[in-house]
C-alpha cells in the first residue's frame, strides 16, 4: 500500500490531473478517435523509423473531483484534469519510455524520437534483449458499466452529504475531529501500437469515507467507515455512494471511537482471531497481491519495493495455505467492480483471471509480455498498468481476491461457533518486510469472543506472524453473503513511485493460533 | 521548460478571464528523467516533460481550486471556471484570509535578507544530464556489481523544475530547482546492502563510491545468522535515523494541535526528548533543498522545533495561526505566528515543516567510533515499512533491510537476520548516546533530512524474520 508522503519540496499539496478536449463538446465521438489515432501514429512512425523494433503509444485524459470536509466546515474542494501521451518503444533489444503534455505534431514527434533515443542508452547496460510474449491485435472499446456519471452530481449536493455525517459524528460527545471525503475519478486512454492494437477505454471510479476521532488523556482513538484510509472505492459511478450507508451507519462509529477509550488493551498472546473483511482484503494485498508479482521475483523491484520470498522453484509446490485458501486474480468484469477491473491492460492484453492458490497450493504469478516466458507461458497474464498517461506501465495487482466459503456461513454464526478468539475490524496500520514474509497488523477496534458470544471491546489489537504460516492457519471462511469487493487506491510501487488502485475480495475469516499484541510489547 | 516570463503571462491571461474577488496561480513542472536498472541490466527509463497550473478563486470567503495541465486559452478559460463553480458553492468559511501582499510575503527586514542569502538550488550540469551520461554512471555500478561478484538494481535519475506563484494582491515567487539521485541495492545470494544519495548538483554525487560500500555491506552481511529479538542498543545509520525520525513532523503543526491529533498536544514546552536534540526546519541549509515560500508565498523562516529536548515551537500557516490565537489551546501552543509552512489552499492539513536539520551535536563521534565503543549491539543500515502504531505514544512499527549486523566487542562481527521494531520516538529520542555530524541524508519513508547517525539504548526489536 502506498508509502504517505507529501509531493518532494512541492508548494502543491496534492498531484493533479486533467482532460482538455472537453472543450470541443462537438466533436463528435467518431473524429475525437480519429483524431488520436493520427496523433498516435504520428509517434509510431517516427519510432518505427528510427529503428524501433516495437512501439506503442498511449494517450490518456485524467479528470477527478477530491471533496473533503473537516470538523462541519469544506477541508478542500477541488477539480483536476491532465492529459497528455507516452511512448514506448524497444530499440536495440532494450526498452525506452518518453512521455509529454504537448500533443502538437513537433512535440508527439520529439516524444518519440526521445523514447528511441532512450532505448538505444538502455541497450548500452543489457544482459539479454527483451522478449515478449505473443498478442494478438485488437481493435475495441471498452467502458466501465456505471449508472450515474459522478460529475453529473452537484457539488452542493456532495458537501451536503458530507457535512450530514460529519454533523451525525460530531454529534457523539467526546469527538474531537471529523473527516469525510468524496473522490470520483475518470480516465480515458487510447492506445495505440505498432503490431496493430487499436483500444480505446473509459474507467469510472468512485470512492466515500469517514473517520471519527476521539482524543482524551494520553490517548488518540478513531473508527472509520466502511474502511479506514480513504473508505470503500470501485470502479463504479455515483451508485456506489448511494450503496455504502454512510450516514446510517455515522452514529455508531463514532461512539464506538469514544468506547475505545474506556476498553481494555488488547490482551498480548496467542489465540484464535476473526479478521473483518476489509482487513483481510488488506492482508491479502500485503502478503499475496505482492509476492505473486513476477517483476519483483526476478528481481526489478530490488532496490525500492523489494524481492519476494515465492522464487520460481515455488510454483506449483509451495503449499501457500490451508486447503480452503482458493485466490484468483481477475481483471474481468465478472468478477465485480474493482479497482483491477478493466478490458484491456496497458499493453493491450485483455483482462483474464488467474489462479493464484488453488486448495492452498500456489498456483500463478502475475506477469507481463516481457516476463511471461519466466515461468513457462506464452502469453502474458495481463497485469501490467500505468498510472496515468506520464508512467511507464508495470505489473500490478489486478483483483486479488480470496474465494468465499461455500457452505452458508455468516459473521454472527462464525462468531457463535468460535470458543474463545478476538475479532479485529479495520485497518489502522500495516507493514511487512521486503521479501513479504513476516508481516504485523494493527486495527482500530477489537472484540474479544468467549463461549461464541461477543463479549467486551478491546482496543489497540494488533496481530503478527508469517505469510505462509498465517494462510496455513485458515479454518474458517464466510460464504458470499459476507464477501466484499473492496478498493485500494493508494498502492505505491516504481520508480518514479507510482499510485495505483487494486481490489481485494474477502469475506470475514476465522485463523487459529495467532499471535498477538507485539505492536505494543515492550514499547 | 516553463520560464518566469511564460508563467507570469499565463497569470495575466487567467486573471483576466476571472470575475473573483482575489485569485491565486500556483505553477509547477518541468523535466524528470529516470534511468533504471536491475539484475546489471538497464530494464526501465523514463523521461516526462509536464506543467500543471492551479487556478484558486475566492468569492466572499468561499474558494476552491482547479488544475489543468495545458495552457491554451480554452484550457485555461475552463479551470478558471471550474474553480469559480466549485468556489460559489462552498459556504462562506470565516477563517479565510485575504491573500497575501508581496510585502507580508516577505515577512521583516531580517526575512529580506534571509531571501537574498537563500543558495541557488539550479545547476546547468545536472539540468543538462542525458540518457547516454545516466548509462555510462550506471555502467559503471554494473562494473562494480561484476567485479564482486554480485547483483544490483538501483536509479540515477535527474531533474530540472520550477514551482511559482502569482496572485491579484501583487505576489509574485519563482523558483528553480535540479535534482540529480542515485540509489544501489547490491545482492548476494543471501544478503543485500544499499546506499542512496542526491543533490541539486550532480557534480556531488559519486556513483561508484557508493557502489563499493553497498557492495561491501552485501559481501559482510552474507550467511546473516539468527539472533533473538529484544531491547538492545543500535547504531542507525543517517538513512535510517532518516525514515523513522521523519513520521513525527506531520505533528509539528499548528492545525495537528488544533484538531488534537498531534502527539504535541498539550506537551509544547515540555522536555520529551534527551537533552542532545536539537531540531530546526531550515529551508536555508546548505544541504537543504526546496523553495524559499510555501503554498500561499509566503517566506519559509528557520524554525526551532526542538531545543536541548525541549519542544520549542510548531509551524503555522497564515489562516492557522489566527485561529490558534483565538483557540482555547493558544496558551499551550508555543509562539503563534505564520512561519511560511503552509500548503496550497484550500486544504485540510495546514502545514507542517519540510526542511528538517539537525544540530551538529557538542561532541560528535564517527560511526567507527560508536562500534567501537559498543559491546553488543546491532548496526542499520536502513528501515523499511515503517508505519504509525499508536498516535500519542509516537510508536512505530517497521523492519530492518539491506545491511544489518551484529557488533561484538567494538567490531561488526557479522550479518544478522532483519528484525521488526516497535519503537516510542519519545523514547527514542531519549536515549541517544552518541551522534555523528549530521549529513544530507535520503531514504524511501520520509522526506530527505540533514540528520546525524545514532547510537540509541533499548531500541526495541520484537520479531526476527526468515532473511
Amino acid at each position: 500500500m502506498w508509502h504517505t508522503l507529501p509531493r518532494r519540496h512541492s508548494i502543491l499539496p496534492f498531484s493533479r490531473r486533467s482532460r482538455p478536449w472537453e472543450q470541443s463538446k462537438s466533436v463528435s465521438v467518431v473524429n475525437l478517435k480519429l483524431r488520436m489515432k493520427e496523433i498516435a501514429n504520428w509517434a509510431l512512425n517516427v519510432a518505427t523509423m528510427r529503428g524501433a523494433s516495437y512501439a506503442d503509444a498511449r494517450i490518456v485524459s485524467q479528470r477527478s473531483r477530491a471533496l473533503t470536509t473537516k470538523n462541519g466546515k469544506v477541508g478542500s474542494a477541488s477539480d483536476a484534469e491532465s492529459t497528455g501521451m507516452s511512448v514506448r518503444v524497444l530499440a536495440d533489444g532494450a526498452w525506452g519510455f518518453a512521455a509529454s503534455e504537448n500533443l502538437s505534431r513537433a512535440g508527439v514527434e520529439a516524444t518519440a524520437a526521445r523514447a528511441v533515443e532512450i532505448a538505444r542508452a538502455s541497450a548500452q547496460v543489457k544482459q539479454q534483449d527483451v522478449r515478449l510474449a505473443p498478442e494478438k491485435p485488437v481493435t475495441a472499446e471498452w467502458v466501465t458499466p456505471h449508472v450515474i456519471d459522478p460529475f453529473a452530481i452537484s457539488v452542493e449536493q456532495n458537501i451536503a452529504l458530507l457535512l450530514n455525517i460529519d454533523s451525525e459524528l460530531r454529534a457523539v460527545a467526546g469527538i474531537t475531529l471529523a473527516e469525510t471525503n468524496l473522490n470520483f475519478n475518470r480516465e480515458e486512454q487510447w492506445f495505440i501500437s505498432s503490431e496493430g492494437s487499436d483500444i480505446h477505454q473509459t474507467k469510472y471510479s468512485a470512492g466515500a469515507g469517514y473517520t471519527a476521532y476521539a482524543f482524551a488523556g494520553n490517548e488518540i482513538q478513531k473508527r472509520s467507515y466502511p474502511n479506514s484510509y480513504g473508505g470503500q472505492w470501485q470502479n463504479k459511478g455515483y451508485e456506489l455512494i448511494e450503496e455504502l450507508k454512510l450516514r446510517q451507519n455515522a452514529r455508531r462509529i463514532a461512539e464506538e471511537a469514544v468506547a475505545l477509550h474506556h476498553a481494555e488493551q488488547c490482551p498480548e498472546g496467542t489465540f484464535d482471531i476473526i479478521l473483518d473483511s476489509s482487513q483481510l482484503g488488506l492482508q491479502i494485498h500485503e502478503s499475496i497481491g505482492h509476492p505473486i508479482e513476477l517483476d519483483r521475483v526476478l528481481g526489478m523491484e530490488a532496490n525500492f519495493a523489494g524481492t519476494s520470498f515465492l522464487t520460481l522453484d515455488k510454483l506449483r509446490t509451495l503449499r501457500y495455505g490451508s486447503e480452503m485458501v482458493n485466490v484468483v486474480a481477475d481483471a474481468r468484469q465478472e468478477h465485480g467492480p474493482g479497482l483491477g477491473t478493466f478490458g484491456f491492460d496497458d499493453e493491450g492484453v485483455p483482462a483474464q483471471c488467474t489462479p493464484i492458490i488453488t486448495d492452498g497450493l500456489f498456483t500463478g504469478y502475475l506477469s507481463s509480455r516481457e516476463t511471461a516466458h519466466t515461468i513457462g507461458e506464452s502469453r502474458s497474464g495481463g497485469t501490467l498498468r500505468a498510472e496515468g498517461w506520464n508512467r511507464l506501465p508495470m505489473i500490478r495487482m489486478t483483483n486479488i481476491s480470496l474465494l468465499p466459503g461455500e457452505k452458508p456461513l455468516s459473521l454472527e454464526e462464525l462468531i457463535a461457533s468460535t470458543d474463545h478468539g478476538i475479532l479485529m475490524q479495520t485497518n489502522r496500520s500495516w507493514s511487512i518486510d521486503d521479501k513479504r514474509y513476516n508481516f504485523q497488523f494493527g486495527c482500530e477496534i477489537g472484540w474479544e469472543i468467549k463461549h461464541g458470544k461477543r463479549m467486551r471491546m478491546v482496543k489497540n489489537p494488533s496481530y503478527s506472524g508469517i505469510t505462509t504460516e498465517f494462510w496455513n492457519a485458515l479454518d474458517t471462511i464466510c460464504s458470499r453473503d459476507e464477501w466484499t469487493l473492496w478498493g485500494t487506491p493508494n498502492c505505491g510501487k516504481g520508480q518514479p513511485q507510482q499510485v495505483m488502485g487494486t481490489g481485494h475480495g474477502a469475506a470475514p475469516s476465522l485463523f487459529r493460533k495467532i499471535k498477538v499484541g507485539s505492536a505494543y510489547k515492550g514499547s | 521548460m516553463l520560464t518566469r516570463d511564460q508563467a507570469g503571462d499565463i497569470f495575466n491571461r487567467i486573471r483576466n478571464f476571472s470575475t473573483a474577488d482575489e485569485i491565486e496561480v500556483l505553477i509547477s513542472g518541468g523535466r524528470f528523467a529516470l534511468t533504471r536498472f536491475a539484475n546489471n541490466t538497464i530494464h526501465q527509463n523514463v523521461e516526462e516533460e509536464n506543467h500543471i497550473v492551479s487556478v484558486r478563486t475566492v468569492f466572499g470567503g468561499r474558494t476552491a481550486r482547479a488544475f489543468t495541465n495545458k495552457f491554451d486559452d480554452e484550457s485555461l478559460r475552463r479551470v478558471v471556471a471550474s474553480s469559480e463553480n466549485l468556489a460559489k458553492v462552498q459556504h462562506p468559511d470565516p477563517d479565510l484570509l485575504p491573500m497575501p501582499d508581496s510585502r507580508e510575503a516577505a515577512g521583516s527586514a531580517d526575512d529580506k535578507v534571509f531571501a537574498m542569502q537563500f543558495p541557488s538550488r539550479h545547476f546547468a550540469e545536472t539540468a543538462s544530464l542525458t540518457p547516454q551520461l545516466r548509462a555510462d554512471g550506471v555502467k559503471k555500478i554494473v562494473d562494480a556489481a561484476k567485479k564482486h561478484k554480485l547483483t544490483t538494481a538501483g536509479i540515477f535519475s535527474s531533474s530540472e523544475s520550477v514551482e511559482g506563484i502569482f496572485n491579484s494582491r501583487g505576489l509574485s515567487n519563482w523558483h528553480m530547482q535540479t535534482l540529480a539521485e542515485v540509489s544501489i541495492t547490491m545482492l548476494a545470494n543471501d544478503s543485500s546492502g544499499w546506499q542512496k544519495a542526491n543533490s541539486p548538483d550532480v557534480a556531488n554525487l559519486d556513483p561508484l563510491g557508493l557502489a563499493e560500500i553497498a557492495a561491501k555491506k552485501a559481501i559482510d552481511s552474507a550467511r546473516p545468522a539468527e539472533i533473538p529479538a529484544g531491547k538492545c542498543t543500535v547504531i542507525l545509520e543517517p538513512a535510517a535515523v532518516l525514515d523513522i525520525v521523519g513520521f513525527m513532523f506531520w505533528d509539528y503543526s499548528g492545525m495537528a494541535i488544533l484538531d488534537q491529533r498531534s502527539f504535541l498536544t498539550g506537551r509544547i514546552g515540555s522536555k520529551l526528548f534527551g537533552k542532545n536534540i536539537t531540531i530546526w526546519d531550515d529551508v536555508t541549509h546548505p544541504l537543504q533543498t526546496g523553495s524559499p515560500f510555501d503554498g500561499e508565498g509566503m517566506q519559509r523562516r528557520r524554525v526551532p522545533l526542538v531545543e536541548n529536548g525541549i519542544v520549542q515551537r510548531v509551524v503555522y500557516a497564515r489562516a492557522t495561526a489566527e485561529r490558534m490565537k483565538r483557540s482555547e489551546q493558544k496558551d499551550k501552543a508555543g509562539p503563534i505566528a505564520p512561519t511560511g509552512h503552509g500548503f496550497a489552499l484550500p486544504n485540510e492539513m495546514g502545514e507542517m515543516p519540510l526542511n528538517i536539520v539537525f544540530a551538529t551535536p557538542q561532541d560528535p563521534q564517527t560511526l567507527a567510533q560508536m562500534i567501537a565503543s559498543t559491546e553488543r549491539g546491532v548496526l542499520v543500515t536502513r528501515l523499511w515499512y515503517i508505519r504509525e502504531v499508536d498516535p500519542f505514544e509516537k510508536i512505530v512499527t517497521g523492519m530492518t533491510r539491506d545491511g544489518t549486523f551484529l557488533i561484538e566487542n567494538g567490531r561488526v562481527q557479522r550479518g544478522v537476520r532483519n528484525f521488526r521494531f516497535n519503537q516510542s520516538l519519545i523514547h527514542m529520542l531519549s536515549s541517544v548516546n552518541a551522534m555523528s555530524v549530521p549529513v544530507r541524508s535520503c531514504g524511501e519513508e520520509s522526506l530527505d533530512m540533514v540528520v546525524p547517525a545514532m547510537k540509541i539504548r533499548d531500541f526495541n526489536f520484537t520479531e526476527v524474520t526468515k532473511f
